[in-house]
């Protein structure tokens, strides 16, 4: 076994501008134990690598998110993203995460297809009208999550480019303050507390009022809990999905072969959708440490009582241990557990929804436009946790 | 009164929800998961992971009825 007495690397490894899967990773992967990692801030950190490791760090609750309060948690930037129902264990977490499980299950997201269907047509006709070249980012991978999540969640989809400069500092790893930080956090908490309101005077169909009745009718949550929850829904539901749309059809247009195979049978859409994912490693670096409670042995490295463990997840998407060839993009593949959407009590909560907007962009975009191609340089989002083109034009 | 738990390997999707909320109960040690045992004794984190589970692949029987997941 080794142990902590070694420099640690400087840590993340994944540059901002493109999707690629830094080579460090797969020497990470491929060395015996965990790689020691020093983040810009915060203490050092493991970082696990492997498929079976990642799953037994995401999955066993003898690692916490929660401890990571009373820690100088592993970050990008300086401001603590420690709040939020990600900061949470079992059994405070499953009380929060039971409020909204149901709104997201398989079954329930399924009955919005036609609506999703309908507001992808509606896009697609537009941006068709506007003529190429046209940014793919702003007139449709933006505005389809973004309309989708502010009509479930109750949020009005027009302030878009108000809570747009917030979504961005909450996901940003730039050089932010941590006053800056914070400062923008709360004025999308006052914002969210506005809407809040106005809810409780007029109650709607949708999710805010349905936790404004858990909190006022139940008291199964803090109002803080509730501003939260309602502002993680509308980032996290929104910033990772415009992102991978054009990272999925950028990374087809990369794998014309692929893309053939995909236009010829569209059946391949739901299959495509979990290789992507699979694939693409979305985020710039390993974030949301978890905290080892007791002493756990991982890949051969014994992670102390109080140690953070980082888990890279799109470098566990490519370990050859669980996956065939798995640098190779097969948008046909069988037995794709992928940890794409994270693995454990923090599985994604928008998994479902994110794979039918995914599926209904993807087939509804290379439908429409046989011929479509890039018509530009892409320009990339920097100092973000999520990567993606911020202008990414295109042409058919 | 003992509670019967199953899970749905056609409905999993391996989150891996369950065992992070009831580790005594489910474990995901492969493609699926699974109870651990065929009966167990009543314990609300089990309707909670019924509950929560993103693929509704859990169902809790008390032996008369279906009573996880939860009905709102």
């Amino acid at each position: 076994m080794t142990t902590a007495d070694i420099t640690p690397t400087a840590y993340p490894f994944n540059t901002p501008d493109g999707l690629q899967l830094a080579d460090a990773y797969e020497r990470a992967r491929d060395r015996p134990g965990l790689l020691r990692v020093q983040m810009e801030y915060g203490e050092p950190a493991w970082l696990v690598t492997r498929y079976a490791d990642a799953r037994l760090v995401l999955g066993d609750q003898r690692f916490s998110r929660a401890a990571g309060a009373s820690h100088d948690e592993p970050r990008q930037s300086e401001g603590r993203r420690d709040s939020g129902i990600l900061s949470m264990d079992p059994p405070d977490h499953t009380r929060l995460r039971s409020l909204v499980a149901k709104a997201f299950t398989v079954r329930q997201i399924e009955k919005l297809r036609p609506q999703v269907r309908e507001l992808t047509a509606g896009l697609l006709d537009d941006m068709e009208a506007a003529g190429p070249p046209a940014d793919l980012v702003d007139l449709f991978a933006l505005p389809l999550p973004v309309a989708v999540i502010c009509r479930m969640l109750g949020v009005p989809a027009e302030d878009r480019p108000r809570f747009r400069v917030w979504s961005d500092d909450a996901l940003s790893t730039s050089s932010l303050t941590a006053a800056e930080f914070d400062a923008s956090r709360d004025e999308l908490r006052a914002y969210m507390a506005e809407l809040i309101d106005q809810h409780r005077k007029s109650p709607q169909d949708d999710l805010m009022t349905a936790l404004i009745e858990a909190r006022d009718g139940g008291d199964r949550l803090s109002e803080l809990e509730l501003v939260d929850l309602c502002v993680g829904i509308l980032v996290a539901g929104h910033e990772t999905t415009a992102s991978q749309i054009p990272n999925f059809v950028l990374t087809l247009l990369d794998h014309p072969d692929q893309l053939t195979r995909l236009r010829a049978d569209p059946g391949l859409v739901p299959g495509a959708v979990e290789e992507l994912l699979r694939f693409v490693p979305l985020g710039s670096g390993a974030g949301q440490p978890r905290y080892a409670t007791e002493d756990i042995e991982v890949g051969g490295t014994l992670v102390r009582a109080g140690s953070p463990v980082l888990v890279a997840m799109g470098a566990a998407n490519r370990d050859a241990l669980r996956f065939t060839a798995p640098g190779v993009l097969d948008i046909a593949r069988e037995g794709n557990q992928h940890l794409g959407f994270g693995h454990g009590v923090h599985h994604c909560l928008g998994a479902p929804l994110a794979r039918l907007e995914l599926q209904e962009a993807l087939i509804a975009l290379i439908t429409r436009f046989p011929g479509l191609r890039l018509a530009g340089d892409v320009t990339w989002k920097s100092e973000m946790l999520v990567r993606g083109p911020r202008v990414m034009p295109v042409g058919w | 009164m003992t509670w019967n738990v199953r899970v749905d390997p056609e409905l999993c999707q391996a989150s891996g929800m369950c065992a992070g909320v009831a580790p005594e109960v489910f474990a995901l040690d492969g493609e699926h998961a699974r109870a651990r045992t065929d009966g167990i004794e009543p314990d609300e984190r089990v309707l909670d992971a019924a509950d929560i589970c993103p693929a509704q692949a859990i169902t809790v029987h008390d032996g008369k009825s279906v009573i996880g997941p939860r009905r709102e």
